[in-house]
C-alpha cells in the first residue's frame, strides 16, 4: 500500500482512502524537496506529517491544498486526480501557521468568508457562521475586529472559518506553534475532540513528535523529503523501523549488538551489558541481516530494583552502576552504566513514597524484557 | 536635563520658524491693499483674490493643472501598484536591474529629463506637445516615488493572507479586490497624493513639455516679470496653502484609519 515498510499496520477502522499520493515529486529549483512519496491518508483521520525542519512537511502539505504544483506524480482527492485543479477549487482548506486573518474584517466576516460564493439567504449564511464560532468555543464574538483577538482566539476563528465550508479534508501547518504552552496544551485536545465531531480528515504538520503522538491516528514521520515510517503513535514508539526514527520520537537508548541467527520466527541476538537473547521478529521492523547491529529499548521500559524490592517475576536482571541520577518530582531519571557496557544508558523510574533515590556511584540491578527491545539492523 | 530639552526646544522653534515665516507673508499680502511686496502694510483688501476668479488665463492654468496632476496621480498610482505587485510576488531574471532602471528618474536631474523627453517626443515620436506630454513626463517622474511608497505597502502584506482567500474559493482577481486592495489602500491614498503634489508644482518639466498650455507653475513664472500681478499670485498662493494642508490631512485621516483597521500602530507617515 504505501513506501513505508510498517505501513500496512492494522488499525481498527479500515476506511477507504481519501488522499493518495503516487511518487510525488517536488523540485525546487535544483533542490529535491519531495522524493517519490507514495502513501494514503484515510477518510476521517487524524493524520500528522512529523519530521524536523526543512524535511518537507510544509511543501507536502501545500502541494496537497493546491499552492505549489507537482514536479512529478499524481495526487487524488476523493478518486478524482488533483492535476490542473487550483486551490480554490479543491475540496482542502488550511489553516495557516500564522492563521492568515483577514485583519480589516470582523470575526463573523472573517468566518464567512468562504460562504461569499454560495447560493444561500443571509439568514442561512448568518446562521452558519453562528454554528461555526459556536463549535470552535467563539460564541458572540460575531461583530469583534479580528485584529483585536488574542493569538488562541485567533486560531479558532482561523478553524472555524475553514470547518465551515465543510472541506473533505482540513490541512493544518504547525497551528499551535505560536500559542504559549498552556494554551497549545488545550488547544491541542480541543483539535482533536473537533476532529471526531465533524469528522473531517485533518492533516496536521507539525515538528513536535508530543503533539503529534497526542493528537494523530497515524504519523508520517518525514526525513529528506521521505516518508520514513507511517504508523499508528502507538507502533511508532514502540516499533521504531529505524534509529533516526526512534531518536526523533522519544528517548532511546542503544546498545551494541551483534545478530547471531534467525530462525522460527526468532532472532538470536548477543548485547553487550544484556547478554545471549532470543526476540521475536516483530521486534525488527526494519530489515533484518546477522552481523553488526544495535538493540534500543525505551527509558521506562527497564526498572533499578532497589534494596527490599521483590524480586521480579518475569524478565531478566543486568548489573550496573548510578552514573548520574536527576529528580524530576514525579520521575527520577538515571544515567547508568550496564556492566560491560561503554556509554550509559537512561532509565526513568516513577517516585514512589518511601523509595529511596539512589545517589551517583551505586551499584544496582536493572531488571528488563525482550519483549521491550528493538532491534536495528 | 532641563537646558537639554530646552535646547532642542529652541532648535525646533527656529527650524519652524525659517521654515514657515516666508509661507506666513503669502497671506499678509494676499490681504494687503498694494501692489509692492513690502512693509508697513497698506490696509485690508479682497481685490486680489477677486481679481483671481476672474483672471481667465490663471483659472485655465489652474485647470490644466488639475487635469495633469489628477491624471498622474492615477497613472503614476496605477503603474506603482503593478511594479509593487510584481517586484513583492514574483521573482524573474534581471529584476534587480530592471528595479533599477525604473527608479533612475529619482536621482536624474530633472532638467535633463525635460531635455531628453522634449527631444525624443518632438523629434522622434513627432508629438505636439501639450498636456498630454506634461502628463506623460510626470508621470515619469512620479512613478519611482509611487512605487517606493506601494512597494513598502505590499512588502508589510502577509501573503497567506491571499492564499487564506484563494484557498477559501476566491479567484486570484477578487481575491485582490476583496483582501489585498483594502489592506494596501492607504499605501495607495499616499502614492495618489504624492503623485498629485509632484506634478503640480512640477515646473521645469512643464516647462519644456507643455507647449502653449501652460501649467499653474509655469503661468505663475510669467507672470512675476509684471510687479503689479505678485500680490494676485499671493492671494493663488495662500488658496495653495490652505489647500495642501486639507489634503495632507484628509490622506494622513485615510492613512491612520487604515493602520487602525488592519490592527498596526501608526509608525510616522508623513506627518
Ligand atoms: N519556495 C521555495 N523555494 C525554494 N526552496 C524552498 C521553498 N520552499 C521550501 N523550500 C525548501 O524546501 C525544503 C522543505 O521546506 P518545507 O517548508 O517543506 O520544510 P518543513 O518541513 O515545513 O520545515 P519547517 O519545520 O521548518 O517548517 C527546505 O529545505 C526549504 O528550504
Ligand atoms: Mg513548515
Amino acid at each position: 500500500m504505501t513506501s513505508s515498510p510498517a505501513a500496512a499496520a492494522p488499525t481498527p477502522k479500515a476506511k477507504r482512502p481519501l488522499i493518495e499520493l503516487r511518487d510525488i515529486e517536488k523540485y525546487y529549483g535544483d533542490y529535491y524537496a519531495l522524493r517519490k512519496i507514495t502513501t494514503d491518508i484515510r477518510e476521517g483521520e487524524f493524520f500528522s506529517l512529523l519530521g524536523p525542519s526543512g524535511c518537507g512537511k510544509t511543501t507536502l502539505l501545500r502541494c496537497i491544498a493546491g499552492f505549489e504544483e507537482l514536479s512529478g506524480g499524481n495526487l487524488l482527492i476523493d478518486g478524482k486526480d488533483m492535476e490542473g485543479v487550483s486551490a480554490n477549487h479543491r475540496p482542502t482548506n488550511m489553516v495557516f501557521q500564522s492563521y492568515a486573518i483577514f485583519p480589516h474584517l470582523t470575526v463573523e466576516e472573517n468566518v464567512g468568508f468562504g460562504l461569499r460564493r454560495e447560493k444561500a439567504t443571509k439568514e442561512d449564511k448568518a446562521r452558519r457562521v453562528a454554528e461555526a464560532l459556536e463549535m470552535v468555543g467563539l460564541k458572540g464574538y460575531g461583530k469583534r475586529a479580528a485584529h483585536a483577538l488574542s493569538g488562541g482566539q485567533r486560531q479558532r476563528v482561523a478553524l472555524a472559518r475553514a470547518l465551515i465550508l465543510k472541506p473533505k479534508v482540513l490541512l493544518l501547518d504547525e497551528p499551535l506553534s505560536a500559542l504559549d504552552k498552556k494554551m497549545r496544551e488545550q488547544m491541542q485536545s480541543e483539535l482533536r475532540k473537533l476532529q471526531r465531531q465533524v469528522g473531517i480528515t485533518f492533516i496536521l504538520v507539525t515538528h513536535d513528535q508530543e503533539e503529534a503522538l497526542i493528537m494523530s491516528d497515524r504519523i508520517a514521520v518525514m526525513f529528506d523529503g521521505v516518508i520514513a515510517q507511517l504508523d499508528s503513535p502507538e507502533r511508532l514508539y514502540r516499533r521504531p523501523v529505524s534509529r533516526k526514527v526512534a531518536e526523533f520520537i522519544g528517548i532511546m537508548n542503544f546498545l551494541p549488538a551483534t545478530v547471531t541467527g534467525t530462525e522460527g520466527g526468532q532472532i538470536q541476538l548477543e548485547v553487550a551489558g544484556l547478554g545471549a537473547i532470543a526476540i521475536d521478529a516483530e521486534q525488527c521492523p526494519g530489515a533484518v541481516k546477522t552481523g553488526e547491529a544495535s538493540v534500543g529499548f525505551r527509558p521506562e521500559t527497564m526498572t533499578v530494583l532497589f534494596e527490599g524490592d521483590p524480586e521480579p517475576t518475569r524478565g531478566k536482571i543486568a548489573g550496573g552502576e548510578v552514573e548520574e541520577v536527576v529528580y524530576f518530582g514525579d520521575m527520577s531519571y538515571y544515567d547508568v552504566k550496564l556492566d560491560g557496557v561503554e556509554k550509559p544508558v537512561q532509565i526513568s523510574m516513577r517516585n514512589v513514597v518511601g523509595r529511596p533515590v539512589l545517589g551517583r556511584g551505586a551499584r544496582i540491578r536493572i531488571a528488563w524484557e525482550a519483549g521491550a527491545l528493538v532491534l536495528f539492523c | 536635563m532641563k537646558s537639554k530639552g530646552n535646547g532642542f526646544r529652541i532648535y525646533a522653534i527656529l527650524y519652524l520658524g525659517f521654515l514657515y515665516a516666508p509661507i506666513v507673508l503669502l497671506p499678509i499680502f494676499a490681504f494687503n491693499n498694494s501692489t509692492v511686496i513690502s512693509f508697513p502694510l497698506v490696509g485690508f483688501t479682497t481685490q486680489w483674490f477677486q481679481a483671481l476668479v476672474t483672471d481667465t488665463s490663471l483659472l485655465l492654468a489652474v485647470r490644466h493643472s488639475l487635469i495633469v496632476a489628477v491624471s498622474v496621480s492615477i497613472l503614476a498610482t496605477t503603474f506603482g501598484v503593478f511594479a509593487a505587485r510584481a517586484t513583492t510576488r514574483y521573482k524573474f531574471p534581471g529584476k534587480g536591474g530592471l528595479m533599477g532602471m525604473i527608479m533612475l528618474p529619482l536621482v536624474l536631474p530633472d532638467i535633463i529629463i525635460a531635455v531628453a523627453l522634449l527631444g525624443a517626443i518632438t523629434n522622434i515620436l513627432g508629438m505636439k506637445l501639450s498636456l498630454i506630454t506634461v502628463i506623460f513626463g510626470h508621470t515619469l517622474i512620479a512613478t519611482p516615488f509611487t512605487i517606493a511608497i506601494l512597494n513598502s505597502a505590499f512588502q508589510s502584506l502577509d501573503r497567506s493572507l491571499e492564499e487564506a482567500a484563494y484557498d477559501l474559493g476566491e479567484t486570484k482577481i477578487s481575491t485582490f479586490r476583496l483582501i489585498i486592495l483594502p489592506l494596501v489602500m492607504p499605501g495607495i491614498i499616499s502614492a495618489m497624493l504624492i503623485a498629485f503634489t509632484i506634478s503640480l508644482d512640477e515646473y521645469i518639466i512643464a516647462a519644456f513639455l507643455s507647449g502653449t498650455e501652460a501649467t499653474l507653475p509655469v503661468y505663475i513664472f510669467s507672470q512675476f516679470r509684471f510687479p503689479q500681478r505678485v500680490p494676485v499670485i499671493m492671494a493663488l498662493g495662500t488658496i495653495l496653502v490652505c489647500l495642501s494642508i486639507v489634503l495632507l490631512t484628509v490622506a494622513e485621516y485615510f492613512r491612520r484609519r487604515g493602520i487602525a483597521k488592519a490592527g498596526g500602530k501608526s509608525s510616522g507617515g508623513f506627518l
